[in-house]
């Protein structure tokens, strides 16, 4: 995919050079001893990352729909509470909303004796259900905005005409509405997900280890600080880059108009 | 618009080079995020608490003129070594790894580590009564490291960025221990919050991660600021200022040879 | 009995939040304050960043538009807490090391300095994409009209290109800025004394987490609800004269 000719060019081969150099540069004169030590926890911690990501990411999705839908054609007791629900999530930072799920729900608890003794107990003790809902939400609260415009920019007239030829209502929004909404967002999906990718690290704040936590117990442990968070930014980057060559890639599959 | 733009970056920018320190002021850190009874910020923004005077104390009397900066806990060591502070006071132990990034006074005070469990909860400070438990400790503290070397049996070491959110996942009973400070403890299951819990015991003592009682940081070959420290730390202990201050906010002394 | 109650509960929020101690509501405004300071500042350098990276990425040579192009991708896909902690350590010890090479001594960074500066940068990498679109998308023939008369270049900028694309920078302005005031909330976690901090210290301090962080959400959103206005007048405002352009922020 990438062009030979248009990396060979001089100035170009000048600045790789240059960041050959400078990464040679890290590599001899940074401290990376703490390495060895420190991958296995990193490499669990990138898995938590991603593994945050994709569900938080799905499950964000599949919320944005009744979401946009709800905002573009519900009726007011629906399209309101959906509106509110957008504009909350959007218009507060997400760190606060990871805290007030955790800590405020948290200080909830010894006032409702009972939850102590149910079957969820287990599971409200730990924190990824928290991360995972917070950050579910917050994908749902942006996605489904933007779903709003996307099911309100599908031509009437397709739906008229599905509509004359007696297309049940729930096959013609499976064959005709959603597919078509989803090919108008799907330009978005991958800066989303890089900006999703981008709030993972905040869940570190309440105990989840994943790959920044990591990072943070390398600082703690050992006091190396620069080093740890240069290989964070790197890994980010990569995460970064391939979901962008991903989404790319499904763009290329979904035939054009 | 533009034109005044730059005016304006140009008119900050001799600001910033022209507002360099004199010699004389000492910024002293502190943990920005509450550390009660040590130092926390009331609710007319001012920092208040034991600590607090004390750095008060050793700063009069040793004729410096002390600024009290708050920084991230979790980068104390960075912002010193990175001298957006000159030295740290923010009960902060001196052990050996931390020795090897930056230099210590002599100490101020010095309590031990204990356990603190729900009331309910038949727990004793030794490894084998905590195996299969969750204990909670605070970031980028000697608890954390003794956590991490002597609890290796426990379920899971939840990691906290401030004390007093362990605190409150001890009440909302998300974990079942936690490794601290035994002043700070003390005074915690006094409050309503911690009158669920109480202080199970000292841990087994390990110098070498527990260190000999807390310091004041300065950066490594700063020798003059940490002379004049010692003889401030000195001088308060000798005409019993420290112990005045101690005896307004704790039953019994918290410094010993 | 319930309703009781409830008062109760309202009433004991109430006065942890009123402006006077023992009530931490002044706190809070002052979180708010700062939060919108460093929201303000770095939109500004933000702007003056992009405005620069937008030339550049346009009109610059090869290696000017190679610098920004990794610029402008190496912020917007590593996360901002990330480059927070990056810039402000490895910024703060920079600019230090430099300032004492040069023999000035150390320079004082106030939290709010720095705090622009980081969250600046960041948002520069943003502001050069939106502004170079909305460049862009100025109809060529207004800038070539304007050269052909021998208009100067600065002046250019100022007369024709800045005041045609505003209109279509507007929206995407209006959004960085709302990223601006949100990712100050971040700064609490380097330890500056914002909205989000000011909150996390109150609620700590009385445990009312639940009380204090709706409380600071509401703020936000408040914030976030009347640049929602203000950026509705200056979007109308640049748009004055102009045919409808219904979409054109897309």
């Amino acid at each position: 995919m990438m062009n030979w000719r248009a990396l060979m060019q001089p100035h170009r081969i000048v600045l790789m050079a240059l960041f050959a150099a400078f990464v040679i540069w890290c590599a001899l004169s940074l401290r990376w001893d703490w390495i060895p030590t420190y991958a296995p926890l990193a490499l669990e911690g990138l898995w938590r990352t991603i593994w945050l990501l994709v569900v938080t990411t799905v499950l964000g999705f599949l919320l944005a729909i009744p979401l946009g839908l709800a905002q573009a054609i519900g009726p007011w007791y629906l399209s309101v509470p959906a509106r509110v629900f957008c504009t909350i999530i959007r218009g507060t930072p997400i760190l606060l909303q990871i805290w007030l799920l955790y800590y405020g729900l948290g200080s909830l608890f010894p006032q409702v004796p009972w939850i102590r003794g149910s079957e969820l107990w287990p599971y409200l003790r730990q924190a990824w259900p928290y991360a995972v809902l917070a950050l579910t939400l917050s994908y749902a609260g942006y996605e489904g905005e933007i779903m709003r415009g996307a099911f309100a920019s599908v031509k009437k007239g397709q739906l008229e005409a599905a509509q004359s030829f007696g297309m049940p209502r729930f096959t013609m929004f499976r064959r005709i509405w959603l597919p078509q909404a989803i090919r108008s967002v799907l330009p978005t999906l991958g800066g989303e997900t890089i900006l999703q990718l981008k709030a993972t690290p905040l869940v570190a704040t309440i105990t989840v280890v994943e790959i920044y936590a990591v990072s943070s117990r390398v600082r703690a442990d050992t006091f190396v600080v620069y080093e740890p968070l240069l290989l964070l930014a790197l890994i980010y980057l990569i995460i970064a880059g391939l979901i962008s060559l991903l989404f790319r890639h499904i763009e290329l599959q979904v035939p054009a108009r | 618009m533009i034109k005044r733009n730059l005016i304006a970056a140009g008119v900050a920018a001799t600001m910033l080079s022209a507002g360099t320190v004199s010699a004389e002021e000492v910024k002293i850190g502190i943990a920005a995020e509450p550390y009660p009874p040590f130092a926390s910020l009331d609710s007319s923004g001012t920092w208040v608490g034991w600590e607090i005077e004390v750095i008060d104390a050793v700063c009069s009397a040793a004729e410096l003129d002390c600024v009290i900066t708050p920084v991230a806990w979790d980068g104390i060591i960075p912002s010193l070594t990175g001298q957006q502070i000159d030295a740290l006071m923010a009960s902060m132990s001196i052990t050996e790894e931390r020795l090897k990034t930056i230099d210590f006074s002599d100490p101020y005070y010095n309590t031990p580590a204990v356990i603190v469990a729900d009331k309910s909860m038949d727990i004793e400070p030794t490894p084998e009564s905590l195996a299969g438990k969750i204990i909670g400790v605070q970031a980028s503290t000697i608890h954390q490291a003794y956590a991490n070397e002597h609890f290796k049996d426990a379920a899971e070491i939840r990691v906290y960025q401030t004390q007093d959110e362990a605190n409150q996942d001890l009440f909302a009973g998300r974990i079942d221990a936690i490794q601290a400070d035994s002043i700070a403890m003390a005074d915690f299951v006094a409050t309503d919050t911690g009158a669920c819990c109480e202080i199970k015991g000292p841990v087994a003592n390990d110098v070498a991660i527990l260190g000999r009682g807390v310091g004041a940081g300065v950066r490594k070959g700063d020798d003059a600021l940490r002379e004049k420290l010692n003889a401030g730390i000195a001088a308060i202990l000798a005409d019993g200022t420290h112990e005045e201050i101690t005896s307004r906010y704790f039953t019994t002394s918290i410094y010993s040879e | 009995m319930e309703a009781l109650l409830e008062s109760l509960g309202l009433a004991q929020s109430l006065e942890l939040l009123s402006l006077t101690p023992p009530g931490w509501g002044g706190n809070l405004l002052r979180g708010l304050v700062h939060s919108l300071q460093i929201a303000l500042g770095a939109f500004g350098f933000g702007l003056i960043i992009g405005l620069f990276g937008a030339y550049g990425k346009l009109y610059g040579g090869p290696v000017t538009r190679d610098l920004l192009a990794i610029y402008t991708t190496v912020m917007r896909a590593v996360p901002e807490l990330v480059l927070i902690l990056i810039l402000y350590y490895v910024g703060t010890d920079l600019i230090n090391q430099a300032a004492q090479a040069m023999g000035y001594g150390r320079v004082e960074i106030s939290g709010v300095v720095a705090g622009i500066w980081v969250l600046g940068i960041v948002q520069g990498a943003y502001a050069t994409e939106v502004l170079r679109g909305a460049i862009q998308a100025v109809p060529s023939g207004q800038i070539e009209a304007a050269r052909s008369f021998g208009m100067p270049p600065f002046k250019l900028m100022r007369r024709v290109t800045i005041p045609a694309m505003m209109s279509f920078a507007t929206p995407g302005l209006a959004n960085l800025w709302l990223i601006a005031t949100k990712d100050t909330a971040l700064l609490a976690i380097v330890g500056f004394s914002e909205l989000t901090l000011e909150t996390r210290q109150a609620a700590a301090s009385t445990r009312a987490y639940f009380t204090f962080f709706l409380a600071a959400g509401a703020l936000y959103l408040i914030v976030t609800l009347c640049s929602g206005v203000v950026f509705g007048r200056i979007e109308k405002w640049a748009r004055r004269g102009q045919p409808s352009l219904k979409g054109a922020s897309r």
